[in-house]
């Protein structure tokens, strides 16, 4: 690995100020899973390496009444461990679950899964199917941005020189409601998706309607996205198995995937559309209270 | 605000190892795999592919598995870490070594310290796994010889062994 001085700082001003002052030379280490092997191979190879995981602010984890709390640098396994956020934001844990093994797991971060802004990134789904948005802190102060609207090619995101993740915001849960996060690989785990999607529904007082349903879709575009129109397809209708196959046809247009190694272009669209139904069941089945263990590769 | 230090210089670092508190001087670059194997002459832990997949390296840092080859070593100041090395009492194999050596878990062994120290913190975690657990649980680490099969069983019958020592030990 090339040569580089690494600080670990304590406090959001401070990582600001050294980003500005060594402005385009560093860059933020969280976990490290992704970064360390950037740096070993030479894509990356920043002069100053700042460690923001002991700011306590991005280490925050609460779950209040008015939402869920993920500080940036929040690894995995303390999502995963959390039973009530887990049965409430059910597609977060899922997703953090499957991100590397567990070793990864107890590194990994939610503001890295963001920030390295892979198309594949698998918690970025479950974040937007969630309603999440992010936290943004920089020399000119604060602002939020919704997590659709984060990434904006492979690799790359709106952070500014200077910015950095703090933490990542959810909306409380309706009642009724239920989300889900699954991806198509090869392998059971260990493995980077082919698609993966991640949905939240809420279901009106009859169980038997859809109030409203949010899709994110990754590895199928440049960066994950929402896929909007399965929303509004779906706000208002029956839950039933044309309502389904319309979410997972509109999906099928909505996306604009590549053919690599993990899969064709026919491939990735069709698997979409298999994926966001079994996905979207899987969330309506959480809302209805419905004992719906999910094992993963199962 | 304390500064970058001495230009690119090196670092002292304290951190404790199987227990016992210890210091060592290393780069900002040098990852916590390269100091313990040739710093720390603790060449227990094995380096495979060295980018987080196989988890040859695996060991534990204040009680959570890490893959050590993605952990700079200045990341563990202050850091408890345990080894391959500080699994046996004294000249006493643990559970999950006497399983892993009775029960045939390994032919050439470069993977058997990361397996041990994932099983480790697995059992630690959950004393009874079942066979979906542990398979889920040790998906990080890799293995070109066995098959996984005799593993598997090795942690079952680590977990069997160290249950009938505790119930041994309460009576
Ligand atoms: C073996 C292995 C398996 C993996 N499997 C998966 C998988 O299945 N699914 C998946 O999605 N990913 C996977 N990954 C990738 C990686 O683990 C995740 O992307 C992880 O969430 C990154 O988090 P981190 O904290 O380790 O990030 P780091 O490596 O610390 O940082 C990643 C990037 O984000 C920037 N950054 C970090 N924090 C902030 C912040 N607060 N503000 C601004 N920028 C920031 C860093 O500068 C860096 O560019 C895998 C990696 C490995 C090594
Ligand atoms: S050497 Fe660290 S995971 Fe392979
Ligand atoms: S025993 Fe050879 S790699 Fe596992």
């Amino acid at each position: 690995m090339h040569n580089f001085e690494y600080q670990a700082v304590a406090t959001l001003d401070e990582a600001v100020q050294l980003l500005e002052q060594h402005r385009g030379k560093a860059r933020l280490l969280a976990g490290g899973t992704d970064l360390i092997d950037q740096m070993r191979i030479g894509r990356h190879t920043p002069e100053f390496v700042i460690d923001v995981k002991k700011i306590a602010e991005l280490n925050r984890l609460d779950l209040a009444t008015d939402g869920l709390y993920v500080g940036a640098a929040v690894p995995c396994y303390r999502i995963t461990g959390h039973t009530e956020l887990s049965r409430q934001y059910a597609a977060l844990s899922d997703s953090c679950c499957i991100i590397g093994g567990i070793q990864i797991q107890s590194r990994a971060t939610l503001g890295g899964n963001l920030c390295n802004s892979g198309p594949a990134a698998d918690s970025i789904p479950a974040m937007i199917a969630l309603g999440g948005s992010c936290l943004i802190r920089g020399p000119a102060g604060s602002r939020e941005l919704p997590i659709e609207s984060f990434c904006t090619a492979p690799s790359k995101n709106v952070l500014q020189a200077g910015e950095l993740v703090v933490e990542i915001r959810f909306p409380p849960r309706a009642p009724r409601s239920g989300s889900h996060y699954r991806r198509m690989i090869p392998r059971n785990e260990m493995d980077i998706a082919v698609v993966g999607v991640g949905a939240s529904v809420e279901l009106d007082e009859s169980l038997s309607h859809f109030v409203s349903v949010r899709v994110g879709l990754g590895a199928v575009a440049p960066t994950p996205l929402l896929a909007g129109a399965v929303a509004d397809a779906l706000a208002g209708q029956p839950v039933n198995g044309s309502s389904f196959a319309r979410a997972a046809e509109i999906a099928r247009q909505s996306i604009a995937p590549i053919t690599d190694m993990r899969g064709t272009r026919e491939y990735r669209i069709h698997a979409t559309g298999v994926m966001v139904q079994r996905v979207l069941e899987m969330a309506v089945a959480r809302a209805r209270g419905e004992d719906a263990n999910y094992r993963v590769g199962h | 605000m304390t500064g970058w230090g001495v230009g690119m210089g090196k670092r002292i670092v304290q951190i404790t190892v199987n227990g016992d508190t210890t210091e060592f001087l290393c780069e900002p670059r040098q990852t916590l795999l390269e100091v313990l194997r040739n710093t720390l002459e603790l060449t227990g832990t094995k380096e495979g592919c060295s980018n987080g997949n196989c988890g040859a390296c695996t060991v534990l840092m204040n009680g959570l598995p890490v893959v050590s080859c993605l952990v700079l070593a200045v990341e563990a100041a202050g850091a408890e870490v345990r080894t391959i090395e500080g699994v046996a009492r004294g000249s006493h194999l643990d559970e999950v070594q006497s399983a892993f050596l009775e029960g045939a878990a390994l032919q050439c062994g470069i993977c058997t310290p990361g397996f041990i120290m994932q099983a480790e913190a697995l059992l630690a975690r959950n004393p009874q796994p079942t066979e979906e657990e542990i398979r889920f649980y040790l998906a990080g680490n890799l293995c070109r010889c066995t098959g996984y099969d005799k593993i598997v069983r090795a942690v079952q019958r680590a977990a069997q062994l160290r249950q009938a020592a505790q119930q041994n030990g309460r009576s």
